[in-house]
């Protein structure tokens, strides 16, 4: 990563007083780079509160825009989706801390709004009036924050693996007492159990957010209440971040040591880090404990916080452009997968714009494409001749059917080989063995060179166009999280400091 | 005191059961914190991965099992078809984890600490999705009470003592491995080089160690523990699922640092311990809380004795 390190220049010379490496540091910091460097470029030169404005109006605008209401809900997910990105980059991106029981305080947060905004405990041990939103709201707010405080208060003096264990286990300890929560009973100390969680069934029928006389009913009004919480956020934080706090934060996530050792006060910055990050999840957690008029403790999982870290590894940690940007990209590419119609164009679109923005030369490019079409339809002839049911097989298309006629269901016809994907060899689905197959052709590519790289890219590519027809594509609720594993390993591979970030030079 | 107390008898009979039970469970967890234990001692790094290692070895016994006819028509008799399965599910595994070595975290070994560590929550989420893909998110049974007319479950009493041949046999075939695996690092020359790595990897590597070829194998050694493990699992418990690998794993890396993680001995110790102590928890205090209660002791054990209680203090260095 940091193999572009800049040999001192015979020009500049050693100088007295002059620090070499503090002089060059600015040039080892290397911003982002490839297609979305334009891009990136371009952002940094626009003002912040331009660029805020602009993504506020356009989210806000999207109600006016389509009167479909799954698009709008999908708008008002992925806002939610923001709000925790933003805030797990405080803790992850600023202050460099493993915060992995981050979903537990977003889930607390609901089941709080829940409690407090029914009134009761789900056994009715506990009465309260329905208390209002405004009330609700802060005070949801304020317990996240100070769980938070209470959660790192004693993981304080932990780092790195430790600290990312300890914080694991409290979103375990979460999800037992949420799921097992109907029948709390002290350990058994208490005789019959007490019903505080609603169990694996969660809690329903919470009340709606109710703003300046109105009820919040549906996505539209979730989508405003989460964008202006955002634009609200998005300020305070930069503003935090430009603050001595901020600059703490960075000298704490680039060298914790060093960080003490220049007096800073370590555990404190620590603390607030993982409050902070809480209580923004905070809010989060107020808004889906309304929106989705309920609270359900399968909906706060580790496959839940596994997508919000790549949403923010994704965007580049520690960027808050970066974070908006990973979070809006991967909950829309997830709901793209959940419509095998959509998801295929979305694929084969994506295959064809990474081959021609990685593949140099031109003359390269067009051999890989002509033996990906060579290759595809010999194979298909060959399995048409010998086993004509092997190229029959539907393609997968979700309820929308116009893509069995499309165009783009001819070529596959005549490209891939499509059996319907039940038989079996041993237990085994064939695309169960082609998906095994193609990890491992994927893992040989990586470490070949030279003409070999290209020559077996061919069946690769194909492969994975089997694998995706023939499994991935038929079933996307695996596949989905599936995704979103291997974006964390490409990334952290080779990008480690995502779209927008900035490499970090490792200082020894 | 309770009401649970007016229909369950604890005596010394229901103690025993609930200690054969958690060592039976303990020798699970020690297996796989030797994993943790060997990787951290070389690595410094928190191979999130391991536990979905283990479900893998599971699932692959399975495959193996149920692919050779077991367990009502097997094509091989009981003691040959163990000894395929657990060397299946041993070999898969070792591989699995020398890829996962090669792919996810030698490209990241100068990156900062944090990188690594989310590489391995991504291997981690995608084993256990690949599993999911592969196998469905259902359990599968390796139903080895069907086997032989449940000839593995037969009882040996002595005295207070109960268990079943299942038990002894998990119990011993554990030990079996874990004695190998001491040989192994204090009598060969590889495992005085795996010792040297984790003692000091640059001054090994200057001593003309080469330190990849060591990380592999500890890789592929702390791997194929797990497989075994996994089997183990299947052959006792019987039912497997793609998300049992994770709690075992945080329960298993817990037992390292009981231990003293990057000690052997004490991973072995430490898993024994926790084994019993969930099983105690069951039998005595809550089975819906257990993992609350075992996980609430774990913090505190780690917020209060990091090093465990054979390790050494950890010194940092600049």
């Amino acid at each position: 990563m940091s193999a572009e390190l800049p040999t001192p220049g015979p020009a500049t010379g050693p100088q007295i007083g002059v620090d070499e490496w503090v002089l060059r540091s600015g040039e080892r910091i290397t911003g982002p780079g490839g297609l979305l460097a334009p891009v990136a470029r371009a952002a940094e030169r626009t003002p912040r509160l331009v660029l805020l404005a602009l993504f506020v109006v356009g989210a806000a605008a999207i109600p006016f825009l389509t009167s479909n209401g799954y698009v709008i809900g999908v708008a008002a997910d992925t806002m939610l989706y923001v709000l925790l990105a933003v805030g797990l980059n405080v803790a992850v991106g600023w202050a460099g801390l493993l915060d992995l029981g981050y979903i537990a305080f977003y889930g607390f947060a609901a089941y709080l709004y829940a409690v407090l905004s029914r009134g009761h405990l789900p056994d009715g041990s506990v009465l309260l009036t329905h208390w209002a939103t405004w009330q609700t709201v802060p005070v949801v707010v304020a317990a996240t924050i100070v769980l938070g405080f209470l959660l790192a208060l004693p993981s304080r003096r932990l780092r790195g693996d430790y600290l990312a264990i300890v914080t694991l286990f409290f979103l375990e300890i979460f999800n037992n007492f949420t799921t097992n929560g109907s029948q709390w009973n002290w350990l058994g100390f208490s005789g019959t159990g007490h019903d505080v969680t609603g169990g694996a069934s969660g809690l329903i029928q919470t009340d709606p957010w109710r703003l300046f006389g109105h009820d919040l009913n549906d996505a539209r009004d979730y989508l405003w209440v989460a964008l202006a919480g955002f634009a609200v956020i998005v300020i305070a934080l930069t503003f935090v971040n430009n603050s001595r706090t901020g600059r703490a934060w960075r000298a704490l996530r680039d060298d914790p040591l060093a960080a003490e050792l220049m007096g800073m006060p370590v555990k404190w910055l620590m603390l607030l880090a993982i409050a902070v990050g809480a209580g923004i999840a905070g809010f989060a957690g107020a808004i889906n404990g309304a929106y989705y008029q309920g609270v359900f403790p399968q909906t706060y999982s580790f496959q839940l916080l596994i997508t919000v870290y790549a949403m923010v590894i994704l965007g580049g940690a520690g960027s808050l452009g970066g974070v908006v940007f990973g979070a809006v990209v991967i909950n829309v590419m997830l709901e793209v997968l959940t419509h095998p119609a959509d998801a295929r164009w979305v694929f084969y679109a994506g295959l064809l714009i990474g081959l021609v923005a990685k593949v140099r030369p031109w003359r390269l490019l067009a051999g890989v494409l002509a033996g990906l079409a060579a290759f595809g339809v010999v194979l298909n002839e060959i399995v048409r001749a010998v086993w004509p049911r092997g190229v029959r097989g539907p393609l997968a298309t979700g309820q929308n059917t116009y893509a069995q006629h499309g165009f783009l269901s001819d070529v596959l016809h005549h490209w891939l080989v499509l059996p319907a994907n039940t038989y079996t060899v041993s237990n085994f689905r064939i695309g169960n063995y082609a998906f095994v197959l193609l990890i491992a052709l994927v893992l040989t590519l990586t470490i070949l060179h030279g003409w070999r790289r290209w020559v077996l890219l061919v069946p690769v590519l194909w492969g994975a166009a089997f694998v995706w027809e023939n499994v991935l594509i038929e079933q996307n609720p695996t596949t989905r999280p599936l995704f979103l594993g291997v974006i964390l390993i490409v990334l952290m591979a080779t990008k480690p400091s995502g779209l927008f970030g900035t490499n970090r030079v490792e200082i020894v | 005191m309770s009401s649970v107390l007016a229909f369950q008898v604890y005596d010394w009979h229901y103690f025993f059961a609930q200690l054969v039970a958690g060592l039976t469970l303990g020798s699970l967890y020690a297996l796989i914190a030797l994993g943790y234990t060997m990787v951290y001692g070389v690595l410094k790094l928190l191979n999130f991965a391991h536990g979905d290692v283990y479900m893998l070895g599971s699932y692959i016994g399975w495959f193996v099992f149920t692919g050779l006819g077991a367990p009502l028509a097997a094509r091989v008799p009981i003691v040959p078809l163990l000894i395929l399965v657990f060397a299946a599910a041993m070999i898969g595994c070792g591989a699995i984890g020398v890829v996962i070595e090669r792919f996810a975290y030698r490209p990241l070994r100068k990156a900062p600490r944090i990188a690594p560590l989310i590489s391995a929550l991504g291997v981690s989420f995608f084993l256990e999705q690949t599993a999911v893909l592969l196998w469905g998110a259902n359990p599968r049974s390796y139903d080895t009470f069907s086997l032989r007319n449940g000839e593995l479950f037969g009882q040996i009493t002595l005295g207070n003592l109960t268990f079943s041949y299942a038990q002894l046999l998990v119990f011993l075939s554990a030990l079996v491995l874990m004695a190998a695996l001491s040989l192994f690092v204090w009598r060969t020359r590889t495992g005085k080089a795996m010792r040297a790595v984790s003692f000091d990897p640059e001054a090994a590597s200057m001593m003309g160690i080469d330190i990849d070829r060591v990380i592999s194998i500890t890789f592929l050694i702390g791997s194929a523990l797990a497989g075994a493990a996994g089997v183990m699992w299947g052959v006792y418990y019987q039912n497997l699922n793609p998300y049992m690998g994770f709690g075992a794993g945080l329960k298993a890396f817990t037992a390292a640092v009981v231990g003293g993680i990057g000690n052997i001995g004490g991973a072995m110790l430490g898993g024994l311990l926790i084994g019993v102590a969930e099983s105690l928890t069951t039998g005595y205090l809550s089975s819906s809380f257990q993992d609350l209660i075992v996980f609430s002791v774990l913090i505190v054990f780690m917020l209060f004795r990091p090093t465990g209680i054979r390790g050494t203090p950890i010194l940092q260095k600049v």
